[in-house]
């Protein structure tokens, strides 16, 4: 399958290695990537924020860098950027009165994947060969879970993961506080819900945290640094690219 | 539009003192509920124990996701009829022999329900636990006109001798621990036996007691009510400890304040909210006490049934996509209790009667926003848009989609400041680079500075505003040496069509690399 990798704004320039792991995941499971790489942002950060008439412009260049790309699926590993994709963009368009424009952003939703979802809806796999030497607990993320409801499709995935030492988060589906510009606007609150996600995540006994949002791993990675508690954050996809010959962080 | 009030209303710097209405913007007052340990401690306690009672009882349930959408559209089709529904409603209030009054605002609902008490010759009324009331600040009013109002909902009447507001629209007084009602009681409750322990039993028993003399003596009661049947003209109060049901039935006069969006088209559909109410509230399969009356009956219960049909901002919001949307809400406050914010802040940080996520959308619909300095243009910014509420709502009410509408408003609003404020700037900036790949690995080289102040673990640990807000509780990563688009370059030499037609691709290869 040719399959368009949307690298995410946020991952091209701070976490270039969970679009990596995305590629050569995708690669190794015998497909084509391709990189339409005029791409920035889909939006969500200014759709979050309530500047949905600057939004605009975000989403028709996503929309037309999008449309002028040759591929059968598109996939990002953020649950919170597909879900910006799936069910803001074109809501950004309409209120624009863009009717034009939503209806080509939906067209284009309607190939846009999450990883989980493209591994095992569209691809129909759960075990993609990958080897993982740690003990890991999974944060399902906020948009993944409610916005997509991907469900255990991470999980299916993690669970085949051979070497993995899977345990079970309380409260996982609770917030990690980020929120995009919460994080920012209501400081305070947002620390108080990570305190309690970094936490809970340390009562598990994991060296390794996993998600399927960046995001939402770089709000937890820096409270887990800043109390110094040893426990790593993975993305999703660095874990499912993992395997014997490259083992991952 | 209720946004018409955002838009050309004069901006007040004086906040119109109302229930509704908080006093400090929502991240100032969070601040001083995330200080106070025990009322974290509390709050976490109570919402973690009724979400996991609510999943239980919802998930038994194998026509759940029906009911939500019946329920939800019930009150689409209320909505849609409001004036209709509202003159058959009172048709059949009369015909039944109650009396209907009509209160445009907070300030002609209380006059009209003074009038009433005052008619009866007493200085003491007994109430039913009512957010209706709360909004327009009825007891306050009441007790500045020498008359006193007596809660006997038992959270409502910890709160009422605490001298403390309510901070959860179904659980008053959520925010106590025992030993703090304890303390209250002993201090503040008449006749209360000495060497009153914190056990439960024991304190339900003080309240009975106290409670018990009032019931016997009123001669009038205030309610408010979960539903107004169109139909049939029948209200009705779904509570958990049977003091409401004394309070309808033994006084000879009831006054019932009900918010216009109550309303139900049909006797059968009571079918629906009651079994969605009380899952979704308190996590019961079915509510211990569901009390209806229909006008009067002679000689049984009141003999006087008076109903106010409070408006207070309820037609303005009617009138707005956001305010209708809204405006379904049962009061089954089950969005607080899985909101990660409310757990973290309590009710009272949202500055109104109707705190959490519901209350976020609510009352800046009902109040009306003033201006940047209005406690209630903050409440749509109180999450992080989790989604957590919506999917408890048992009218499916899209929280999360409301708060973003009503961020864009505020933003909106702001768009004919002649100076830009820091966000807007930002914004306009951010929205200027990511709608061009040139433009924004531009600023990704700029990012390259990040490594520079960033320790030997990569990490940043102090930023200036407003990342200083992030950096003060955690590490930023520092900018990684190549971003991803410069990874494929070199992994990918061969290109794909996507890339050989990229023009930030070619330029980048010819001055950067």
């Amino acid at each position: 399958m040719r399959i368009a990798l949307i690298a995410t704004c946020l991952g091209d320039a701070l976490f270039p290695d969970v679009a990596k792991a995305t590629t050569q995941l995708l690669e190794r499971l015998g497909h084509e990537v391709v990189f339409p790489a005029e791409q920035v942002c889909c939006g969500q950060m200014h759709v979050n924020t309530g500047y949905l008439k600057e939004a605009v412009p975000v989403v028709e260049h996503h929309v037309e860098v999008f449309e002028r790309a040759r591929f059968d699926v598109a996939v990002a590993p953020s649950g919170s950027c597909v879900g910006s994709v799936r069910h803001q963009q074109a809501m950004v368009a309409r209120r624009a009165g863009r009717t034009d424009l939503a209806e080509r952003a939906t067209a284009l939703a309607g190939r846009t994947y999450e990883l989980s979802e493209l591994l095992v809806d569209v691809l129909g796999v759960t075990d993609v060969g990958a080897f993982y030497p740690h003990r890991v607990t999974y944060h399902p993320t906020c948009h993944s879970l409610r916005m997509l409801r991907v469900g255990d499709k991470p999980l299916q995935l993690l669970r085949a993961v051979e070497g993995i030492d899977l345990v079970e988060l309380p409260g996982a589906d609770q917030c990690c506080g980020f929120g995009g510009t919460f994080s920012i606007k209501n400081a305070a609150t947002s620390s108080a819900m990570l305190a309690d996600k970094v936490d809970n995540i340390c009562s598990t006994g994991a060296d390794r945290c996993t998600a399927g949002d960046a995001s939402c791993l770089m709000n937890i990675n820096g409270g887990l640094t800043r109390g110094e508690k040893g426990v790593q954050t993975v993305h999703l996809a660095q874990i499912l690219n993992s395997t014997r010959e490259r083992v991952a962080a | 539009m209720t946004s018409g009030t955002f838009l050309g209303i004069p901006r007040r710097h004086r906040h119109e003192e109302s229930p509704l209405r908080g006093e400090t913007s929502f991240p100032k007052a969070a601040k001083t509920a995330l200080a106070n340990d025990q009322l974290r401690r509390n709050l976490k306690h109570a919402t973690g124990t009724i979400r996991a009672k609510r999943a239980l009882v919802v998930n038994e349930m194998p026509d759940w996701e029906q009911l939500r959408d019946a329920g939800a559209a019930v009150k689409t089709d209320v909505m849609a009829r409001m004036p209709e529904l509202l003159e058959q409603f009172e048709a059949k209030v009369i015909e039944r022999g109650g009396v209907v009054h009509w209160a445009a605002d907070a300030a002609e609902a209380n006059a009209i329900v003074t009038e009433l008490v005052r008619a009866q010759g007493v200085s003491e009324v007994i109430k039913v636990k009512s957010m209706a009331t709360q909004e327009i600040g009825l007891n306050e009013y009441l007790e500045e006109q020498g008359i006193a109002a007596v809660e006997t909902d038992l959270a409502e009447l910890i709160v009422q001798l605490g001298h403390d507001k309510p901070s959860h629209i179904l659980v008053p007084a959520i925010h106590r621990n025992r030993t703090e009602v304890r303390d209250i009681f002993l201090s503040e409750m008449t006749g209360v036996v000495e060497g009153l322990t914190d056990e439960p039993k024991q304190l339900a028993m003080a309240a009975r007691s106290y409670l018990r003399a009032k019931f016997l003596s009123a001669k009038v009661a205030i309610s408010g009510t979960n539903f107004g049947i169109a139909e049939t003209g029948t209200v009705g109060v779904v509570e958990s400890e049977g003091n409401g049901r004394m309070c309808v039935t033994l006084p000879e006069t009831l006054i019932t304040v009900m918010g216009i969006e109550k309303l139900l088209p049909r006797f059968e559909d009571l079918e629906v909210f009651l079994q969605l109410l009380p899952r979704s509230s308190t996590g019961e399969r079915m509510n211990p006490y569901t009390s209806l009356w229909t006008g009067v009956t002679p000689g049984d219960g009141p003999q006087n049934f008076h109903i106010v049909l409070l408006d207070n901002g309820r037609t303005n919001a009617l009138a707005d996509q956001v305010g209708r949307a809204a405006l379904h809400c049962i009061r089954c406050s089950a969005c607080l209790n899985v909101c990660p914010v409310y757990e973290r802040t309590g009710g009272h940080a949202y500055g109104s009667v109707y705190p959490g996520p519901i209350g976020a959308v609510l009352t800046p619909q009902l109040t009306g926003i003033t201006g940047h300095d209005d406690p209630s243009a903050s409440l749509p910014y109180a999450s992080s848009l989790c989604g957590a509420c919506y999917d408890v709502c048992p009218v499916k009410i899209p929280i999360p989609d409301l708060l973003v509408e009503l961020r864009a408003r505020a933003v909106d609003a702001d768009r004919s400041r002649t100076i830009p404020g820091g966000w807007d700037a930002a914004m306009r900036a951010a929205a200027w680079v990511m709608s061009d790949a040139k433009r924004f690995a531009a600023v990704e080289k700029t990012l390259a500075v990040g490594r520079l102040v960033a320790g030997p673990d990569k990490l940043i640990s102090t930023l200036p505003p407003p990342g200083s807000a992030w950096t003060r509780t955690r590490d930023m990563p520092a900018p990684p040496k190549q971003t991803f688009r410069q990874w494929w370059k070199e992994s990918h030499p061969e290109g794909s069509i996507a890339r050989s037609a990229d023009p930030a691709d070619t330029e980048q290869k010819d001055g950067h690399r």
